[in-house]
């Protein structure tokens, strides 16, 4: 019997038409620079500003931090717990959904008043200290999506009898770790990886009130003063983020594949 | 040969209030092939992962060539270990799966190399260095798992069920080969089994276990042919039970469905009219009278299965209902349903065991 399929495709267009338009109609008014034109002098606009250069390397560099800082504590955090604290998964679900609740202003408050020049831990009393102090901020950020993505990675293998193989085998926990378990959660733990730095390449609130030159305080600031180059920015921004999906999505084609068979 | 090899005393292990292993003691001689056979929950994998060190003993020492490693790390005891579900590391291809304790143990890539490539010739996989274990059959991959137990020569060989996940076929091929391994490399192994066959046929000596006791500790041949509890008799093999009434202890004589048999080990506290159960193999049940048998039985055919080779007759004397096995004889047909048969056993085979 051939079903109808009108009603899904009409449901499906419109939904699309909610994210495609205003994105062909921001891409469109960012060729508008040149009167009577369509060109690309937005874009070029943009790429030839030090201040772009500069801002945009600044978050790179502290996306790439916050993506290993994350992984050194993600990966461990919840291989102990599926392995020896089952228990305490829930809390840490829990836990981890915190940043999704708490608002990134709150949080940058807290860390201000906890990690001031005048307080015991003074991290933001240098650059330096500022520096480490939001890439833990971004780890905390990211902490629902690489918590989650790690442990959906770790619920792919057996990482008990693996971890047990691999310790009667002479290794320690840091082996264990480092040689077994991580190789086989890579896809899952660059998954979270990516979407870290999809966050923090936009992130606005947190890099403003520490007063660092990162991406998302320069969009914010183009927004504000220019016509062209906040529509090109955002269309450059959009395909980052996409990229960073589609690399999540090109990776999960190199999960380890299941070795289970009776014959 | 000193049997002091592995030496377990006292060995208990409790969760919460559940007492899972009760207090075992056993020892067994440096090469010994030794099964720990029992149902599911008997306690017998707890022993073995005791023994690696995956678990802590409420109480009691395990001991492995004198030295005391009940407190040892899992990866401080050098053992090898196979695991039911093989447990190969899935981003590692065969050749570093099997070096990968080589490795840890620092041993130099060059001499690594070589000893993967023993190892693979020796279960019979040359070549296979570069496979990835998603490319492998279930049985190669075990022997790969095998491989890696036994690469750093460790001190004992560890088998947690490894056949247990296998087809029929491949599990009879890879217990002898697993058995060929063993033999060659004089390596003291624990294997861990539900299957009673598996264990009878390849191991030195058998622990039976229940409930978190040994039930009997001896080779198959004991094990099968003089099971020391009721349990062991059941659970090993098939056993008839058959009610008897005890008629006249002193001249060992009890009768089976109104039929008059004498029982060589009758206890010598039986009581007359007392109900008795005796046990009897249906394999050393026979058709027909045989002067070699001392005890004859007349009844009826209830029931007969065709088991290939064999041919199981269900043979119905009184209220008992007993099998017996049988070759299968291609030049005669199988007795039919209703049938009267006689059928013999000699008085020793009829055994009173123990609860």
């Amino acid at each position: 019997m051939k079903q109808n399929r009108f009603w899904p495709w009409l449901v499906f267009s419109l939904g699309a038409a909610y994210f495609i338009v205003p994105l062909v109609a921001t891409f469109e008014f960012s060729l508008r620079m040149r009167r009577g034109y369509y060109s690309f002098d937005s874009y070029a606009s943009v790429f030839s500003d030090p201040t772009f250069q500069a801002t945009f390397s600044y978050s790179v560099v502290i996306g790439i931090f916050a993506v290993i800082a994350g992984i050194l504590i993600v990966v461990p955090a919840v291989y102990f717990v599926r392995l020896r604290l089952p228990k305490l998964r829930p809390f840490m679900e829990f836990l981890t959904l915190l940043p999704l609740i708490i608002p990134a202003i709150i949080l940058v408050y807290g860390y201000i008043r906890l990690y001031n020049s005048s307080s015991i831990i003074p991290f933001t009393g240098s650059a330096l200290g500022t520096d480490v102090l939001l890439i833990f901020a971004y780890v905390a950020l990211a902490l629902p999506y690489t918590y989650r993505a790690v442990d959906t990675g770790m619920r792919t293998i057996d990482i008990q009898t693996l971890t047990e193989a691999a310790q009667i085998a002479g290794a320690n926990s840091a082996q264990i770790i480092g040689q077994i378990i991580l190789p086989n959660i890579l896809v899952a733990v660059l998954s979270g990886a990516f979407l870290t730095f999809a966050i923090v390449i936009g992130e606005f609130t947190i890099a403003s009130l520490l007063n660092r030159p990162a991406f998302g305080p320069y969009l914010q600031n183009i927004g504000a003063n220019r016509a062209y180059e906040p529509a090109a920015l955002a269309i450059i921004s959009f395909i980052l983020t996409w990229g960073a999906m589609g690399m999540i999505n090109v990776l999960g084609r190199f999960a380890p594949r299941t070795s289970a068979r009776t014959d | 040969m000193a049997s002091d090899f592995l030496t377990v005393a006292g060995l208990t292990k409790t969760y919460g209030t559940t007492t899972v292993v009760k207090g075992v003691d056993f020892s067994f001689a440096k090469g010994e092939f030794i099964s720990l056979l029992g149902p599911s929950g008997c306690g017998k994998t707890t022993i073995l992962r005791m023994i690696a060190g995956f678990e802590t003993p409420t109480a009691g020492s395990i001991k492995v060539d004198g030295q005391d490693i009940t407190t040892l790390k899992p990866n401080q005891r050098q053992l090898g270990m196979v695991f039911q579900a093989y447990a190969l590391f899935p981003n590692l291809n065969v050749g570093d799966n099997i070096g990968f304790g080589l490795k840890i143990a620092g041993v130099p890539a060059e001499e690594r190399r070589a000893r993967v490539a023993d190892m693979l010739k020796l279960i019979g996989l040359p070549g296979y260095e570069s496979r990835y274990p998603y490319e492998m059959s279930g049985g190669q991959q075990q022997r790969v798992a095998l491989a890696r137990a036994i690469a750093p020569r460790p001190r004992m060989l560890l088998l947690d069920e490894p056949l247990s996940a296998l087809d029929a076929k491949i599990r009879v091929s890879l217990r002898e080969e697993i058995r060929a391994i063993q033999r060659e490399l004089g390596i003291t192994t624990v294997f861990v089994t539900h299957d009673q066959e598996e264990a009878l046929s390849i191991s030195d000596r058998i622990v039976v276990m229940n409930a978190g006791n040994i039930e009997q500790l001896g080779a198959p041949h004991e094990i099968y042919n003089q099971p020391a509890t009721r349990f062991v008799a059941t659970f090993v093999g098939h056993l008839n039970n058959i009610d008897a009434i005890v008629t006249d202890p002193a001249a060992r004589t009890v009768t089976i469905g109104g039929q008059p048999v004498t029982v060589a080990n009758l206890p010598a506290n039986a009581v007359p009219n007392a109900h008795m159960v005796l046990t009897v193999r249906p394999e050393v049940l026979a058709v027909g009278a045989h002067p070699a048998s001392d005890v004859t039985l007349t009844g009826t055919v209830a029931d007969v299965s065709f088991l290939g080779s064999v041919i199981r007759i269900r043979v119905a004397l009184g209220e008992n209902l007993i099998s017996l096995d049988t070759f299968n004889d291609q030049r005669s047909a199988p007795p039919l349903r209703g049938e009267p048969i006689t059928i013999s056993l000699t008085s020793k085979d009829l055994l009173v065991l123990a609860n």
